[in-house]
C-alpha cells in the first residue's frame, strides 16, 4: 500500500480520551489513513464527530488508544518531541495573546526544533523564515504586533510559522473559522498552491463543505458514530456517502447541483424554459420562492427566458395572459400576487 | 535601529543601577556624601572611620541584598507569568514564599517556647540562621511538594491553582498559630514578615548571591523554553517542547530565586508582579533573552530606590521595605496600564 510518496500512515488507529480509569473512546476506529506527499486532506464531519481528537493524534500531541502512526517509516511513539517536530507542524485554533509578540519573532518561533539552545538563528534559518514570510504573503505585516492583526491576518501569520518549521506534514485545525468568505477563499487557495509546490502533505479540518470539495485531493469524512469515509471528493458525492452523512440531519445534498438543497418542501410546480445563466439564476430564484421547477405534470405558469444583445427578458405565460418582465425581482412580485 | 534603542536602554539602566546603588549607600539617618561613598567602595579607605564602617558593614551589603532581591524576584515573577500565561503570576504563586513563612513560623510561634525565643534574642532576629534555615526548610519543603505534584499534572492552569491552594493552607496553618501564640511572639513574626534587607551580611550575603545565581542561571538556559510557552503549552508541544520538563526546570528556578530571598529577607511582595510588566513596556519584546536580564536591571533599580525611600533622612524609623515596594510599585503598574492599555497582555 505505502509508497515512496507516502509520508503518514496508520494501522488499527483508535482515537479518544481516557479519562481517569473509564475508557471513552471519541473516534472509534480502526482507521487506516494515508497522507501523500503533496496532497490537501480535508477532514469532515459534525461538531463532536472528534475531527480535533483526530488530528491532534495524529500530530501526536495526545497519544492513540490503540494502533500505531508511522510517520516517513517511523512510529511517532519512538520518535522525541524534536525529532517530531521536525515532521509535523501545526495551526490550531488557541489564540496567541501576547502583546509583545512581533509577527516576525513569532514566524522564527517555527526554527524552535532547529536553533540553538538559546534560540538564536543562523543565515540558514533566517531564510527559511523569509521563504515561509514570502509563500504566504504577509511581508507587509512583520513588523506588526500579534494583536494588531485581524482574524485573516492572523490566520496566515500562523501558517507561516508552521512553514518555518519545514514539515514534510502540514496539519490545520479549522483554519478557516472566524474569518470572512474572502479570506477563507484566499487562505484555501494558499493552502491548495503549497501543497501542489512544496510537495507537503496537508490535512485540514474544516466545515467549510463547498470549498473542501474545490480544492480537496481527498476528503475524510468523519460520522458522529466513529466512522471515517475516505475518497476523492467526487467520488464520494457520486457514491452517496454525502447524501447519507447529511441525511439523517434533515439536510439534503443534491448531487445534480452539487450544493445542499434549502428549499425542500416546495410544493408549487412550474415550467421553466430557456438556457444559460439567466435560466440557472432564474431557477434558484423561483425555488425560493417555494416552487418545484420542471417537474412532470401540471403547471399553472410558464416562465421563459430569454437573451438578445445582452439584454435578458423574462416571458411569463399564464393561462389567460402573457407578459414580459425586465428582471427577476418583478416577475417574482407578479408570481406572489398570482399566488393570491 | 530597534536593535540600537534596546543597547541604549540598557545602558541607560545600567548607569541608573550605579546611581541609585550610590544613593542607596548614602542616604540614610547619617548622611555620607556620594564622592566619600565612591572612595571607600573603591579604595577601602576613608577620613572618617565612622563613614567606612557604615558603608562596609552595614550598608553595602544591604544594598546588595536589594539588587539580589530586585534580580530574583523579577526574573521569578517573569517566568510566573509566562508559563501560566497570567498577568497576576508572580513568585507567591508557587506556595514557596508562603512555605518559607511557614517555617519562621513554626520556629517563632510554634516552638512557642523559650528555647527558640532564645536563639533568636542571643543570635540577633533578622540576621539570625535559625530563622533563615528555618525559612529554607519551608520553602524547599513547599518546592518538592509542588515539584512532585508538577509532574503528575498535564496542565499549567491546574499548577496555579494548586499553587495557590498550597498558599492557602500555608498561611491558614500560620493563621492558627498566631491564633494561639503569644501576642509578643507574634508581634516578633510581623516584623520578620514587613521583610528587612537589613540582616543579610558576611557569609548570608554569599549563600544568597550563590542561590540567586544558580536560579538566574537556569532561567537564562531555559529563555527559549518560556519563548516557545508564549504560544501556548499546544503549540510549544508542537514545535518539541516537553511542557513538563520545562515546567519542572522554570518552577525550580523561581523557587530557588523567591524561596531563597524570602529566606533571607522576608516576604517582599510586588516586584514580581511589577518589574515584568515595566520591563516589557520598556523594552517592548517578547523575547526571554533580553527580558530576563533587562527584568534584572528594572528589579534592581525598583529595589534600590525603594530602600532608599524607606530611609529618607529626617526619619529617623527606617520603614520596612515590603510597605514601600508597593507603595511605589503599584502606582507604577497603574501609570503603565493606563498609558499602554496593555496588562491582559502578558508577553
Amino acid at each position: 500500500m505505502s509508497s515512496d510518496l507516502t509520508l503518514l500512515h496508520t494501522r488499527d488507529l483508535q482515537t479518544g480520551y481516557l479519562s481517569g480509569s473509564r475508557r471513552t473512546v471519541i473516534t472509534q476506529g480502526p482507521l487506516d489513513l494515508e497522507i501523500l506527499a503533496g496532497q490537501l486532506i480535508c477532514l469532515l464531519g459534525p461538531n463532536g464527530a472528534g475531527k480535533s481528537t483526530l488530528l491532534r493524534t495524529l500530530a501526536g500531541l495526545q497519544p492513540a488508544l490503540q494502533g500505531s502512526i508511522e510517520i516517513e517509516g517511523e512510529a511517532t511513539k519512538r520518535l522525541t518531541p524534536v525529532q517530531l517536530a521536525k515532521k509535523v507542524s501545526l495551526v490550531l485554533t488557541d489564540r496567541v495573546a501576547s502583546s509583545n509578540l512581533t509577527v516576525y519573532s513569532l514566524v522564527a518561533l517555527g526554527r524552535y526544533p532547529y536553533s540553538s539552545w538559546l534560540g538564536l538563528l543562523s543565515e540558514a534559518d533566517k531564510s527559511v523564515i523569509e521563504w515561509a514570510v514570502s509563500m504566504t504573503g504577509i511581508e507587509s505585516l512583520i513588523d506588526r504586533k500579534m494583536h494588531t492583526l485581524s482574524d485573516g491576518e492572523n490566520q496566515k501569520v500562523m501558517l507561516a510559522r508552521a512553514l518555518a518549521q519545514d514539515t514534510p506534514i502540514l496539519m490545520l485545525d479549522e483554519p478557516t473559522a472566524h474569518l470572512d468568505l474572502p479570506s477563507r477563499i484566499q487562505l484555501m487557495r494558499l493552502l491548495h498552491r503549497l501543497a501542489r509546490q512544496t510537495h507537503k502533505g496537508i490535512l485540514l479540518s474544516t466545515h467549510e463543505l463547498d470549498l473542501a470539495l474545490q480544492v480537496a485531493g481527498e476528503v475524510w469524512l468523519l460520522q458522529p458514530g466513529g466512522q471515517l469515509h475516505r475518497g476523492a471528493p467526487e467520488d464520494l458525492v457520486l457514491n452517496g456517502v454525502f447524501e447519507e452523512a447529511f441525511v439523517k440531519d434533515g439536510v439534503l445534498y443534491d448531487k445534480a447541483a452539487g450544493a445542499f438543497i434549502i428549499h425542500s418542501d416546495n410544493t408549487v410546480p412550474i415550467t421553466l424554459t430557456g438556457s444559460g445563466v439567466a435560466a440557472f439564476w432564474t431557477q434558484r430564484a423561483l425555488q425560493r420562492q417555494g416552487f418545484v421547477v420542471n417537474t412532470p405534470g401540471d403547471s399553472l405558469h410558464t416562465v421563459h427566458v430569454s437573451e438578445e444583445g445582452g439584454v435578458i427578458r423574462w416571458r411569463l405565460e399564464g393561462k389567460d395572459q402573457t407578459q414580459i418582465y425586465g428582471s427577476i425581482g418583478t416577475l417574482l412580485n407578479v408570481l406572489r400576487f398570482r399566488e393570491k | 535601529m530597534e536593535g540600537t534603542l534596546k543597547k541604549g536602554r540598557i545602558i541607560g539602566l545600567l548607569l541608573l543601577l550605579l546611581l541609585a546603588f550610590l544613593l542607596d549607600i548614602s542616604i540614610g539617618s547619617i548622611k555620607i556624601p556620594l564622592g566619600e561613598v565612591f572612595r571607600i567602595l573603591f579604595s577601602f579607605h576613608s577620613e572618617n572611620s565612622t563613614w567606612q564602617f557604615i558603608v562596609e558593614k552595614i550598608r553595602f551589603p544591604k544594598a546588595c541584598t536589594a539588587v539580589l532581591a530586585g534580580f530574583g524576584l523579577s526574573v521569578g515573577g517573569l517566568q510566573m507569568q509566562t508559563l501560566f500565561r497570567n498577568p497576576l503570576a508572580d513568585p507567591a504563586v508557587l506556595g514557596v514564599t508562603s512555605g518559607a513563612n511557614l517555617g519562621v513560623a513554626s520556629i517563632m510561634l510554634a516552638g512557642g517556647g523559650s528555647a527558640s525565643l532564645y536563639a533568636i534574642k542571643e543570635l540577633g532576629f533578622s540576621g539570625s540562621w535559625l530563622i533563615t534555615c528555618a525559612a529554607c526548610a519551608g520553602a524547599g519543603g513547599v518546592m518538592l511538594l509542588v515539584l512532585a505534584l508538577s509532574s503528575r499534572l498535564n496542565s499549567n492552569v491546574m499548577m496555579l491553582i494548586i499553587g495557590i491552594m498550597i498558599g492557602s493552607i500555608t498561611l491558614s496553618v500560620i493563621s492558627i498559630w498566631q491564633y494561639l501564640s503569644d501576642p509578643d511572639l507574634v508581634k516578633e513574626y510581623l516584623l520578620w514578615n514587613f521583610g528587612s534587607l537589613g540582616g543579610v551580611t558576611g557569609s548570608q550575603l554569599v549563600i544568597l548571591s550563590l542561590v540567586v545565581a544558580a536560579g538566574l542561571i537556569i532561567a537564562f538556559l531555559s529563555s527559549k523554553k518560556l519563548d516557545a510557552l508564549l504560544l501556548g503549552e499546544n503549540y510549544a508541544r508542537s514545535m518539541g517542547l516537553t511542557p513538563k520538563k520545562a515546567r519542572i526546570i522554570i518552577i525550580c528556578s523561581t523557587s530557588l530565586l523567591a524561596g531563597g530571598i524570602t529566606a533571607f529577607c522576608g516576604p517582599i511582595g510586588f516586584v514580581g508582579i511589577a518589574v515584568p510588566h515595566i520591563t516589557r513596556s520598556l523594552f517592548n519584546t517578547s523575547s526571554h533573552r533580553i527580558l530576563i536580564p533587562a527584568c534584572c536591571l528594572v528589579g534592581s533599580v525598583l529595589m534600590l530606590l525603594c530602600d532608599t525611600a524607606a530611609q529618607l533622612p529626617g526619619f529617623q524609623t527606617v520603614l520596612p521595605i515590603n510597605i514601600i515596594t508597593a507603595l511605589i510599585g503599584a502606582p507604577l503598574v497603574i501609570w503603565i496600564i493606563l498609558h499602554k492599555n496593555n496588562l491582559r497582555n502578558f508577553g
